[in-house]
């Protein structure tokens, strides 16, 4: 299969290894990963702190971009639910028929990693070999937006090696949040004091979650306070190979 | 709302942590209830289904609706009043008391009452309004506000309410801060009321049009009492709680108890329409209550918080409201759909900062009975206090331009990349950069040496 | 007053527009009929004892159970009872009468199995509201053929009543309230002891 991959603008910038490890984990089960570099931001960040209509030519420019692709794949379950669930209202609010139909067309075809694994490609064992103590942290927009269900689990499941120990109050939200992690700090950290506290309570050596967004915030604070846990994009245990 | 708004009281909230235990556990136990109770209920998703569908077709016909029901109501011996507003409202209320010259009248718990502000309208004009409801006895006789829609005095402990009622409704007596005897003080304090009070005031759950029936949802028997003693009964009803048919009934008594207290039946609701000779009370006041709902009405996308039937289920799932409790929010409305209805209710520039008292986590819309979209309306209400609320030049509206402007090019994308790992440019002061907010709790992520589409290039 | 209501009718007819959309109700939930609720009295007596009322073989021995010999009666309901002092609520009790009474026993109007409801609809087994309020016990006679499975079931039943106006009371166990830190208490207002017997 031919996939166009949506790396977003925050793992191209940041966490490039992401996306170095979806390229190699597809290759390896003999897909041909293909990366249209006009990409850049899928708008989430614009389009959630009110700022829709700055959001607007950044779905069109989305939809020129992979609008010709047989499948997309992103390693982030946020910018995955921006597309399928606020691309249609950014369409309606900029009143242009066209970019609605656009939308619908290729909305079926954007797939969060997890859904393309199991459901187009039919793998849950992807060959991954990863011999740690790992626990998995459900992020809310894969969990609420796009029911990607026990996908998640089914795939770490049959990594070779693994520890895989359930993270208690799992569906609790990390308080990440976007923005809300920096308008309201001090909640947002109450509600991540609780997640760590549940990470560091299963004695995983690795959290592991779909979402580089919540990652950075729970990871940001598990090195501010020396945890000795660190964490890791779903993508990158299950392109490991020991 | 206060300088600094929901981010500063919140913070505030956070550090009491009594208020922090009995919140959190309150809104687990609820939440775990709410689940069994729910679970049983083979057709759940179908009756949000038809339970959102209820609402919306009721709000999409409300002057037909509101004219069925004055005139079924007025039918039946009951008398029908407008408000505009709170201040008409409370005249309303305080005329009727007036007309038969009564100094006193007990409450049955209605937010809508506390919305408008009834109880201290009412001081005001020479009329004591007696709280009956435990929670609101003790919010009342403390002073205090309520924190949570559904047990309001969560955040005060037996001991708290010992001292209290020792000092008012029980004073000279021996009391345990047993649950029990608390009760059984408020108990025999309030029966003497029930018994003696010419005039209640109570709120509705639902207004039936077809019928003229006005329903009543409650767990102790104090609304009961207030409904079916006193001669003179008047409840105050928000527009929105009107419901087309009387077969309606049979998804909404489905999906409050389950959401609200976790049982598969609350302990009491009472229907009534109008006066009945020999059954209850001899003079019955409809007020029929405006203050803002028809602005919430006008926002195609904000008007589906009408939906609401204050379960409170939303606030005992969000993460955030289980964390800072009621006052935080500074409303009657507390929680998510607090912060949807609140700026809608009262105006956005009096609430601007409670659209984004929330991580858009979803937990809400996953349990609200009637399929609140919360979320939506958060964002979509982010988008009004954006346009209609803030200056072009707010630093914040021009970095959001700036950044979109970037987004816009791949050029100006990559070297925006190229200049963020040298710590420079706007991608590196986007609000999560290096931004006080985040630096003083979290260490931040280096930006790479190489960006994916570098790797990619190379490879 | 006709200014509020012209004004507020004026306002939401600005705020729907010329033509809002009218929404279908999907009805695919369990409606009137359509519950198999299997035996009806047995999964009624199992759930209305899950909400703390007791559930008594019948009046006689409910009362002699409570040590009751002098009980109010809704004045629709016929019951045989030697050894008890029956007092009918006609012509209507002061509620000075019904407290020095030691309770109240009525009929129903229809009983929920799902919920473990009692319905009353102030008709004369019923009985006038504030009777089954203002004492202390409640004893309620349950015929098997008023169970019906579940809430739509009973809403259905109650669509005369409704709509002749007379004034509904649903009843699912003795009052309560959890408002001090979350423990259930029974009993604040209202009767505090419950008892239902279910007849053939």
């Amino acid at each position: 299969m031919r996939i166009a991959l949506f790396i977003t603008c925050f793992n191209d910038t940041l966490f490039p290894g992401t996306g170095r490890a979806v390229v190699e984990l597809l290759e390896r089960l003999g897909h041909e990963v293909v990366f249209p570099d006009a990409q850049t931001c899928c708008g989430q960040m614009h389009a959630n702190t009110g700022y829709q209509l700055e959001a607007v030519p950044l779905a069109r420019r989305f939809v020129r971009v992979f609008g010709d692709a047989d499948v997309v794949v992103s390693p982030s379950g946020s910018c995955v639910a921006m597309v399928r669930d606020q691309y249609p209202r950014l369409a309606e609010l900029a009143e242009d028929p066209g970019l609605a139909r656009a939308v619908d067309a290729l909305v079926p075809r954007v797939l969060e990693l997890t859904e393309l694994l199991v459901d187009r490609l039919g793998a849950e064992d992807v060959g991954a070999v990863f011999p740690h103590r790992v626990t998995y942290h459900p992020t809310c927009h894969s969990l609420r937006l796009l029911g990607v269900g026990d996908r998640p689990l089914r795939l770490l499941r049959a990594v070779r090696g693994i520890d895989l120990v359930d993270l208690p109050d799992a569906q609790e939200c990390c308080g990440f949040g976007g923005t809300f992690a920096v308008k309201n700090a001090d909640v947002s950290m109450a509600m991540l004091s609780d997640k760590l506290r549940h990470v560091t309570a299963t004695g995983a050596e690795v959290c592991v979650a779909g979402d580089n967004s919540c990652l950075m915030h729970m990871g940001g604070a598990l090195r501010r306070q020396r945890a000795g846990v660190r964490v890791m994009h779903l993508a990158e245990v299950l392109a490991a190979t020991g | 709302m206060s300088r600094g708004g929901f981010p500063a009281a919140a913070r505030a909230a956070l550090g009491d942590t009594q208020m922090r235990r009995n919140v959190g556990a309150a809104t687990r136990t609820i939440r775990a209830k709410r689940a069994g109770v729910v679970s049983e209920l083979k057709d759940w998703e179908a009756l949000r289904d038809a339970g959102a569908a209820i609402k919306a077709r009721a709000l999409a016909t409300l002057p037909e609706q509101l004219e069925r029901l004055e005139a079924a109501v007025s039918a039946a011996g009951g008398v029908v009043h407008w408000a505009r507003d709170a201040a008409e409202a409370n005249a309303i209320v305080a005329g009727v008391a007036h007309a038969h010259d009564f100094r006193e009248a007990i409450k049955v718990k209605s937010l809508a009452t506390d919305e408008i502000g009834l109880n201290a309208a009412l001081a005001h004009a020479g009329v004591e309004a007696i709280e009956t409801d435990l929670a609101e006895l003790i919010v009342q006789l403390a002073g205090d506000r309520p924190s949570h829609i559904l047990v309001p005095a969560i955040h005060r402990n037996r001991e708290e309410i010992r001292a209290l009622f020792a000092r008012t409704i029980a004073a000279g007596e021996k009391l345990s801060s047993d649950p029990p005897a608390l009760a059984e003080a408020a108990r025999r304090h309030l029966r003497a009321k029930f018994l003696s009070v010419p005039m209640a005031i109570s709120g509705a759950n639902f207004g039936v049009a077809e019928t003229g029936t006005i329903c009543v949802v409650e767990s102790e028997g104090n609304g009961r009492f207030c409904i079916t003693v006193p001669e003179v009964l008047v409840t105050v009803m928000g527009i929105e709680k009107v419901l087309a048919q009387w077969r309606d009934l049979e998804v909404m008594l489905q999906l409050l108890p389950r959401s609200s207290t976790g049982e598969r039946m609350n302990p009491y609701t009472s229907l009534w329409t109008g006066v009945r000779s020999g059954d209850g009370p001899k003079e019955f006041h409809l007020v029929l209550l405006d203050n803002g709902r028809t602005d919430v009405l006008a926002d195609e996308i904000g008007r589906q918080a009408l939906h609401c039937i204050r379960c409170s289920a939303c606030l005992n799932a969000c993460p955030v409201y289980s964390r800072t409790g009621g006052h935080a929010y500074e409303s009657v409305y507390p929680g998510p759909i607090g912060a949807i209805l609140t700026p809608q209710l009262r105006g956005l520039d009096d609430a601007p900062t409670l659209p984004w008292a929330s991580s858009l986590c979803g937990a809400c819309y996953e349990v609200c009975p009637v399929k609140i979209d919360i979320p939506s309306v958060l964002v979509h209400l982010r988008g009004r206090v954006v346009r209609e609320e803030t200056s072009r030049l707010d630093p914040e509206a021009v970095a959001m331009r700036t950044v979109g402007r970037i987004f816009a090019s791949q050029t100006r994308y990559e070297r925006a990349q190229r200049l963020a790992r040298a710590g420079r440019g706007p991608l590196a002061r986007l609000p999560v950069g290096p931004l006080r907010g985040w630096t003083a709790m979290r260490d931040l992520p280096e930006v790479p040496a190489q960006s994916f589409r570098d790797w990619w290039r190379t490879r | 007053m006709t200014d509020a209501r012209a004004a507020v009718l004026g306002r939401i007819r600005a705020a729907l527009g010329p033509a809002p959309a009218v929404p279908e109700i999907p009805r695919e939930y369990r409606g009137p009929g359509m519950d198999d609720a299997g035996d009806l009295p047995d999964r009624f007596i199992a759930r209305v004892s899950d909400y703390r009322a007791t559930v008594q073989e019948s009046v006689a021995a409910a009362l002699a159970a409570r040590g009751f010999a002098r009980i109010a009666c809704a004045p629709g309901l016929d019951l045989d009872l030697p050894g008890v002092e029956l007092v009918r609520d006609d012509p209507p009790l002061s509620a000075d009468a019904l407290l020095a009474l030691d309770g109240i026993v009525t009929g129903c109007a229809v009983a929920v199995a799902e919920t473990g409801t009692l319905v009353l609809d102030a008709s004369p087994p019923c009985g006038r509201r504030a009777l089954t309020l203002i004492p202390d016990y409640h004893l309620c006679v349950v015929r098997a053929d008023q169970i019906v499975a579940g809430v739509p079931d009973a809403i259905a039943s109650l669509d005369a009543a409704a709509r002749a106006g007379r004034p509904i009371t649903m009843i699912s166990g003795p009052s309560a309230t959890s408002d001090i830190e979350l423990e259930r208490v029974e009993g604040v207002h209202g009767p505090r002891t419950l008892d239902v017997v279910v007849v053939a």
